[in-house]
């Protein structure tokens, strides 16, 4: 029996979201000697987004409704439940995201299938299948083994495998959605977008990240101060925003914004990946946290393990003795 | 208007060193801190916002020790009106799967319109329980809540997406909401509701195992070093002096 791998294909406002080919790429590697790699596409109208998997997959499954548009849970799992039900994939794959995480965990529990979230990495030992997580913020990674079953759901992190080109050419299979009547519990009404602010930090080429380490608002001044000294704007993680000390249009991460300055400086920021993902494309990351164990260290190129309340003013007086010679 | 908030009492890793212990299987405890699951305090907040809209009871669920009374305490004082704690003798080897079971076997017990968990816990991280509850009590769901308002036996949230998009819905209740950090501001307990806490009911479930289990943690293991900065070392001064060398010799400053 061959042992296919499905991948869940993520979309929106009608573009494929890089997450897909991350999957893909780790979802072909999984399918080697053991079966078919299978791009599952739920949409409506899909033919746009079918020829730009082509090269990734050995098969498109290619699902159409109109009830599919926009991305509704409920009328993901009617459609899916029944795909996986009949065609028994080994291993189906979602992202992380604010689309995997709305789904995968209900699908995987009608199907009475095991799932694991968040993972960084999936393997294969014996046909028992094996993830990694990391857990407790970053701080321990852990093993965990999926209850023996005919299938699997796996979420992975975004960010844990870099997509390779595509070198397949992929046969599409259009299927029919098991989606009969229309459902009033939940319904989709429409997107909104962000608020545009003042200070847009993606234009920056200095980007000082400031996160819950600096404690209290009232050291933003301090914080405002370095920013301004070093000719960078301040951005923030998403606490700083939660509690309110800088506006949503600040945020750096995967709910907020990709920044890819010249110099990003994270201060008091543990590292988290959502928050990663918005600024690891900085050309040259210096991290400043008392921990050092935090995981942001694994992600800057410099770091200094120092209480920020030290630090700070004495580099805002050694930039600012520099700039004036 | 009946809630159900979920809640789960974890420890605060983000500064502290976290050590893992001889079985491999968990973390040593004995040196840090517990409190709410950041999360699930936004999520206690909306529910007390809700009721301070439509009358109705506030009842919190938590599966942990004994010691989750402590964050269970701190919710009646707010202002729910009482706590089901749920002790399985399997506490240590349980997965979020079975967390959800457990959480579901109680709730239903109940008549809820709201049921609401945190998005994600700080520990597990999984953003799985209050999804995986929602299919086993058989209602919709929506994940990532930033926004809530009540109309006419519906809820209309926004989720959040990536990159600051929001995505609106319909929600007809009986609903299971997973709330996102930011929705609301939490407030502090009172004295006068610290004090009335102490009346309040903290129900317990015991003498039962969690069963069904769908993952296993085999083994706990530090992250393998990998890409490490280049740690500048020294005193404040001396640190920032030799960043300003390295940021100058790269041309930022
Ligand atoms: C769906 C989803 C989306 C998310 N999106 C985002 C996002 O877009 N952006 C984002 O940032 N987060 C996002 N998060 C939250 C993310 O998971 C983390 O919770 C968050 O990034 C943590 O922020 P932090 O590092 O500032 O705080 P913490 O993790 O609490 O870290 C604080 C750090 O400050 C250090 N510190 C404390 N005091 C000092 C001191 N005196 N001197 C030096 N260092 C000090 C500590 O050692 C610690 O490392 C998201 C979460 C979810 C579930
Ligand atoms: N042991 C628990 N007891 C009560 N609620 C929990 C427990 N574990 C998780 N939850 C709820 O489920 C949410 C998501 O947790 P998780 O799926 O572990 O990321 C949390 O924010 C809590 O609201």
């Amino acid at each position: 029996m061959t042992k296919d791998i499905y991948v869940i294909v993520e979309h929106r406002q009608e573009n494929i979201r890089d997450i897909t080919f991350e999957l893909l790429t780790k979802g072909y590697e999984l399918s080697k000697d053991r079966g078919k790699l299978n791009a599952v596409l739920l949409g409506y109208q899909n033919e746009k987004l079918v020829d730009s998997l082509k090269p990734f997959a050995d098969t498109i499954i290619n699902i159409e409704d109109e009830r599919l548009k926009d991305f509704n849970a409920e009328y993901y799992q009617i459609a899916l439940s029944s795909l996986l039900q009949e065609k028994k994939p080994f291993i189906t794959l979602t992202g992380q995201t604010a689309f995997g995480i709305d789904f995968a965990p209900s699908l995987a529990t009608s199907l009475d299938m095991p799932y694991t979230a968040d993972c960084i990495n999936v393997e294969i030992d014996n046909e028992k299948v094996l993830t990694e997580k990391q857990i407790y913020g970053g701080k321990v990674n852990s093993k965990v083994l999926l209850a023996d079953n005919w299938g699997y759901i796996v979420s992975l992190r975004p960010g844990s495998f870099a997509p390779k080109e595509g070198e397949l050419s992929a046969e599409v299979t259009t299927v029919p959605s098991a989606i009969t009547e229309d459902i009033d519990y939940r319904n989709f009404v429409q997107y909104v977008e962000a608020v545009k602010g003042e200070v847009d930090i993606t234009q920056s080429d200095i980007v000082i990240g400031i996160g819950r380490g600096i404690k209290e608002d009232k050291n933003l001044p301090l914080m405002e101060e370095f920013a301004k000294s070093i000719g960078g704007v301040l951005a923030c993680s998403r606490p700083v925003v939660d509690a309110g000390w800088l506006p949503k249009d600040r945020q750096v991460g995967s709910s907020g914004k990709t920044v890819k300055p010249k110099l990003y400086i994270a201060v008091g920021i543990s590292g988290a990946f959502q928050h990663v993902m918005g600024m690891k494309a900085a050309d040259i990351i210096v991290a400043i946290n008392k921990d050092p164990n935090a995981p942001i260290f694994t992600v800057a190129d410099y770091g200094i393990v120092a209480d920020l309340f030290q630090v700070i003013p004495k580099l805002n007086a050694k930039i600012t003795e520099m700039k004036g010679a | 208007m009946d809630i159900a908030v979920c809640i789960k009492r974890v420890p605060e890793t983000a500064e502290a060193a976290v050590n893992i212990d001889s079985s491999e299987k968990r973390i040593v405890e004995d040196q840090l801190v517990f409190d709410i699951n950041e999360a699930d305090n936004y999520a206690l907040e909306e529910a007390l916002l809700l009721r301070e809209k439509e009358e109705g009871e506030i009842t919190l669920f938590t599966v942990g020790p004994e010691k989750s009374d402590e964050v269970m305490k701190m919710g009646l004082a707010k202002g729910a009106t009482r706590g089901v704690r749920i002790t399985p003798e399997n506490l240590d080897s349980i997965d979020s799967y079975t967390i959800a079971k457990l959480l579901a076997e109680q709730i239903k017990e109940g008549k809820f319109d709201i049921i609401l968990t945190g998005c994600i816990s700080s520990d597990a991280g999984n953003s799985q329980v209050g999804v995986t509850l929602a299919e086993l009590l058989g209602i919709p769901h929506a994940s990532l809540v930033i926004k809530m308002e009540l109309e006419d036996g519906n809820a209309i949230v926004q989720r959040e997406l990536e990159g600051g998009l929001l995505e609106e819905l319909k929600i007809k209740l009986p609903a299971v909401f997973t709330i996102q950090t930011g929705i609301n501001e939490p407030r502090y307990a009172s004295i006068l509701g610290i004090k009335r806490a102490a009346q309040k009911e903290i129900k317990v479930v015991g003498h039962i195992t969690g069963e069904g289990m769908k993952t296993e943690i085999v083994k706990m293991y530090y992250p393998p070093a990998g890409k490490m900065a280049e740690i500048l070392e020294g005193g404040p001064d001396e640190v920032s002096g030799k960043l300003c060398e390295v940021l100058k010799g790269k041309g930022l400053l």
